[in-house]
């Protein structure tokens, strides 16, 4: 099962090696990883989905909270979950399939980013799902170079995951 | 003005450090020029990591944070395994190490190694100082950090040019780190839960860990299953937080434990597991390998000051997440004392008492205890060495069958404390913990148990121990083999042995004659009392080189 684990750290040096080190010798497995600076400079954001059972996310969540850096861990369910990625793709497109691209582009609320006699790169934020159905509708034409973010998350509602 | 070494030095002596352990380098050397005017002892251990167990040798008896220092690059990597050991068994050391120039990190430069990267995976915490500026706070946060909570190693890797960065450095009074507030007091709701599971039981069991020692909560223990009338066991890292001859102690758990210690965690309806992480050694629900195991309807509850360890290894019924110290004090408060109107704790204590004693007879024949020509039964020396061991003294067990030997014969309580690498299982550690341990208690005796393979993994620290006049006592069960592999061979691989034999052994009498230092060999079990007084006796480091039956087993 996959779960969305938000957590918050000092922006201190070498904050992301021991999260990302942590799963590594615990044997978690890691989908994506997304980290930035939050409204606080000093503190960041790590947004993970890890792949495990209730035991498995127990102990993520508490060896998270045991290193000192990791201000606070939040392990987001699907019904308060604010999910979303960003993709950019370039893929292979022909003058003369431009308009097609277009049309998918207006239909999936993709912005094309840029364009050039072979090729057009197409960006989308949205949940995950709306993102897995673009890289579908987009791979008939040859995905040249993809990049994903990864999840960034939050929780719904007024609550931070700092107060909360 | 004063340099960043300075404060480094100002640091430790604020926290009060006496004593530390190192090894110097070019990296470093800012640093020990500020310790020559600097009234800390430095006892120059003879490598690194020797330095890091002598340490935790040091804070273990002493129960605060203690310190030892190496240079960068090899001294540094060296320490690792020692920081790895203080880990796993929580023993709370503050490491200091030199690191390069910053300018030059990453350069690959001569004796570099990215220490905080490389010792991430076994400490609680590490530092690099890149700023001098925060040198003094985070030498307060290390010492917090590493003897706090769930004590551990905290490392701190300072490079050459901030060590010798000058400015004005003033010392932190208070300490906050707002992602870092460990729990002390137990949740009243939970407390009252374990009052009412220990009134309802039938068989409850209590189970110390090495927590008990870390929180200081060895009198806690005793007033609890004494006014609870609750048989005790106890993990390796447990032992001797109860007298081993306590009417109430059963023997330490575990596959290479005591079958009523065993028989109590099996057949218990209550297990109560005061800072234990239920080591696979120790306590499984699977029983294999022999280990003491749960039944699955078994209660099980468990207080630790690590939420992280409570349902890591085995489910609890009711978690309890806190300093045994304060809890077992909350649970006094609210706990009935149940001889008073049920004799049901008196019948599970007297049928326990009834395997103890069965076990006793069984393990303690005429012929178990009796010794080769030529050799001697090491449980039978024990035994003798137990008469003579005063109260106040550390016994540090090695690795392998020494350790096991030691864990079950030696009589530990009331001023004779026990002491092992326990979690890590490091060859290597009794001599060098040994020293921490004596310098940290100079009038009790500290006594180093190993075996022949450990031995030659550590006996560099005898010249450490002849410099520094740190009078040590070192028993060596010498059986000429890696006894405790042999024995697995033996046992599981079709005695095909192999790497095992360490012969031929040199004289260790000799090598300790070479460094100064007396001992003697002892190969008649009649011989072994005289041999042990003169060992106590004599105001040097001393040796017994204790022969033994290549064919004698761990559980004898």
């Amino acid at each position: 099962m996959k779960h969305t684990i938000s957590v918050l750290v000092e922006n201190n040096a070498g904050v992301l090696s021991r999260v990302s080190g942590l799963f590594a010798r615990r044997g978690y497995n890691i989908h994506s990883l997304a980290v930035g600076v939050t409204e606080d400079e000093n503190i960041s954001r790590i947004t993970i989905v890890a792949e495990g059972d209730d035991y498995i996310l127990e102990q993520i969540e508490k060896q998270l909270n045991k290193l000192i850096d990791v201000i606070k861990v939040r392990s987001l369910s699907a019904d308060e979950l604010l999910a979303r990625e960003l993709v950019l793709a370039k893929i292979n497109c022909t003058p003369a399939q431009r308009g097609e691209v277009i049309a998918i582009a207006e239909i999936t609320k993709a912005k094309i980013s840029d364009v050039c006699s072979g090729a057009m790169t197409l960006e989308l934020s949205g949940n995950i799902n709306t993102i897995n159905t673009f890289v579908e509708l987009i791979k008939p034409f040859g995905i040249k170079e993809m990049a994903r973010t990864g999840t960034l998350a939050m929780q719904k509602g007024e609550t931070a995951t700092v107060e909360g | 003005m004063v340099t960043a070494a300075r404060a480094m030095v100002n640091c430790l002596e604020a926290e009060g450090i006496k004593t530390v352990f190192g090894y110097p380098g070019a990296a470093i050397c800012p640093f020990y020029d500020e310790l020559y005017n600097s009234e800390i002892e430095h006892i120059l251990i003879r490598q690194e990591s020797n330095g890091g167990h002598a340490a935790s040798g040091y804070a273990r008896v002493s129960g605060k944070p203690a310190v030892c220092i190496a240079t960068s690059g090899p001294g540094a990597t060296n320490l690792i395994t020692a920081i790895a050991t203080a880990y796993m068994d929580s023993i709370p050391i503050v490491c200091i190490t030199g690191q390069v120039s910053t300018d030059l990190i990453g350069r690959d430069v001569f004796q570099e190694a990215d220490i905080t990267g490389a010792a991430e995976p076994f400490v609680k915490h590490s530092f690099l100082v890149k700023d001098a500026n925060e040198i003094c706070t985070v030498f307060k946060k290390a010492f917090y950090i590493a003897g706090t909570g769930r004590p551990g190693p905290v490392l701190i890797d300072v490079p050459f040019d901030v060590q010798l960065q000058k400015g004005v450095f003033e010392e932190p009074r208070n300490i906050e780190i707002r992602s870092y507030k460990p729990t002390k007091s137990g949740n009243k709701l939970q407390i009252k839960r374990v009052a009412q599971a220990i009134a309802a039981a039938e068989k409850p069991v209590i189970c110390a860990g090495g927590g008990v020692f870390a929180s200081k909560a060895v009198p806690q223990l005793r007033a609890f299953c004494e006014e609870c009338r609750i048989p005790v066991v106890s993990t390796m890292m447990g032992i001797s937080t109860m007298p081993s001859d306590h009417e109430l102690f059963f023997g330490m758990v575990g596959m290479h434990g005591f079958e009523s210690a065993n028989t109590a965690i099996s057949e218990c309806d209550l297990l109560i597991l005061l800072g234990a992480r239920v080591g696979d050694r120790a306590v499984s629900v699977h029983g294999s390998f022999g280990s003491g195991f749960c039944l699955k309807d078994t209660k099980i509850v468990h207080i630790d000051i690590d939420p992280a360890e409570i349902g890591k290894n085995l489910a609890a019924t009711i978690p309890v997440v806190g300093d045994l110290n304060y809890v077992l004090e909350q649970i006094l408060q609210v706990v009935q004392k149940k001889s008073a109107f049920d004799d049901s704790p008196e019948e599970w204590l007297e049928y326990l008492k009834q395997v103890r004693a069965d076990e006793y007879q069984k393990r303690n024949t005429p012929e178990l205890l009796s010794s080769k020509k030529g050799f001697v039964n090491p449980k039978a020396f024990l035994y003798r060495l137990n008469q003579f061991l005063p109260a106040g003294s550390t016994v540090v067990a090695d690795v392998g069958q020494n350790q096991i030997w030691t864990a079950n014969h030696v009589k530990f309580g009331d001023g004779v404390r026990f002491m092992t690498s326990g979690g890590m299982g490091t060859m290597g550690y009794s001599v060098p913990a040994a020293i921490g341990a004596k310098k940290a208690a100079p009038e009790g005796e500290a006594v180093a148990i190993c075996g022949d393979g450990s031995f030659q993994m550590q006996f560099m620290e005898l010249a450490t121990a002849i410099q520094h006049k740190i009078n040590i006592k070192i028993i060596i069960m010498e059986n000429r083999r890696l006894g405790m592999v042999r024995e697995l061979q033996t046992n599981r691989y079709s005695d095909r042995q192999i790497a095992v034999s360490l012969e031929p052994t040199p004289d260790f009498i000799k090598i300790a004659q070479a460094y100064g230092i007396n001992g003697e060999v002892v190969d008649d079990i009649e011989n072994a009392n005289a041999a042990i007084e003169r060992m106590f006796k004599s105001t040097q480091p001393y040796i017994l080189r204790v022969l033994v039956d290549e064919g004698e087993r761990t559980i004898i």
